[in-house]
C-alpha cells in the first residue's frame, strides 16, 4: 500500500514541479521567477524524501537538509540583490 | 497494527502530495504576484509536512530506525517559510512603488482611523537621523 502510495506522491509532485517550471519560464518578472524557483526547491526536498521512502534508505536526508539551506540562502540573496542592488553592505 | 500503521503513512504520503500539488497550482494559475504568494508558502509547506511525517513514521516503526533528520527539515522549513514570503512580498512592493497608476499595483489605503500609511516604505531611522544633521 506504502508502494502505490508512493507512486502518487511521485506523480503529483512531478506535476507540481512541471507547474512551477511554467511559472519560472513564463514569469513575468524576476520576483515572479524567484517565488517559483522557491517552489521548485522546497518540492525537490519532497522528491528526495519520497524517493527515502521507496527506497528504505535513510541516506537522502542530508542532501534534503541541504538543499533546503541553499534553497532559502539563494532566495534571501535574489531578493536583496533586487531589494538594495548588493547582497553584502 | 501493522495495516493501521502503513494506512496512516499512506495517507500522509496521498495528502502531502495533494498539497504539494494544489499549492504548484496556484501558483501557475493565480492572476498576481501577490495572489500567488498565499499557494505555495501555505500549501506547499503544509504538503511538505506531511511528507515528513510519513518518513517519520516510516522510519521509526518499519525500518525500526529512529531518525531526527526529518525532524530538523521541518522545523527549518516551517521556520524559513514565513521568512521568504516576507522578503518576497517586499522585494515585490519596493519594486512596483512608481507603478502605482495601473491598478494591478495599487496598494489599498490602510485600514481603521489612524493614518499610519505602509511602514515599509517608512524612513528608518538611521536616514531621518542623517537628514536632521
Amino acid at each position: 500500500m506504502i508502494e502505490y502510495a508512493t507512486y502518487f506522491g511521485f506523480i503529483s509532485i512531478g506535476l507540481a514541479v512541471l507547474m512551477n517550471l511554467h511559472r519560472l519560464i513564463v514569469g513575468p518578472d524576476s520576483i515572479n521567477r524567484i517565488l517559483a524557483l522557491d517552489t521548485l526547491t522546497i518540492n525537490t526536498i519532497a522528491l528526495f524524501i519520497l524517493f527515502g521512502i521507496w527506497q528504505g534508505s535513510s541516506t537522502n536526508f542530508e542532501a534534503a537538509l541541504l538543499f533546503a539551506m541553499v534553497g532559502f540562502i539563494t532566495t534571501v540573496a535574489f531578493c536583496k540583490y533586487l531589494l538594495r542592488g548588493d547582497i553584502i553592505e | 497494527m501493522e495495516f493501521l500503521i502503513e494506512l496512516l503513512i499512506s495517507a500522509m504520503i496521498v495528502v502531502g502530495g495533494v498539497f504539494a500539488l494544489v499549492g504548484s497550482f496556484g501558483l501557475s494559475k493565480l492572476p498576481d504576484l501577490m495572489a500567488r504568494l498565499h499557494a505555495p508558502t501555505k500549501a506547499t509547506t503544509l504538503g511538505i509536512g506531511g511528507m515528513l511525517i510519513a518518513s517519520i513514521l516510516y522510519f521509526a516503526f518499519i525500518e525500526r530506525t529512529l531518525s531526527v533528520h526529518e525532524l530538523l527539515i521541518t522545523i527549518f522549513l516551517f521556520l524559513v517559510a514565513p521568512v521568504t514570503a516576507y522578503l518576497v512580498a517586499k522585494t515585490h512592493l519596493h519594486k512596483n512603488r512608481d507603478r502605482q497608476d495601473t491598478a494591478q499595483f495599487q496598494l489599498p489605503p490602510p485600514a481603521g482611523t489612524h493614518k499610519a500609511g505602509w511602514a515599509t516604505f517608512n524612513k528608518s531611522e538611521k536616514q531621518s537621523r542623517t537628514e536632521i544633521r
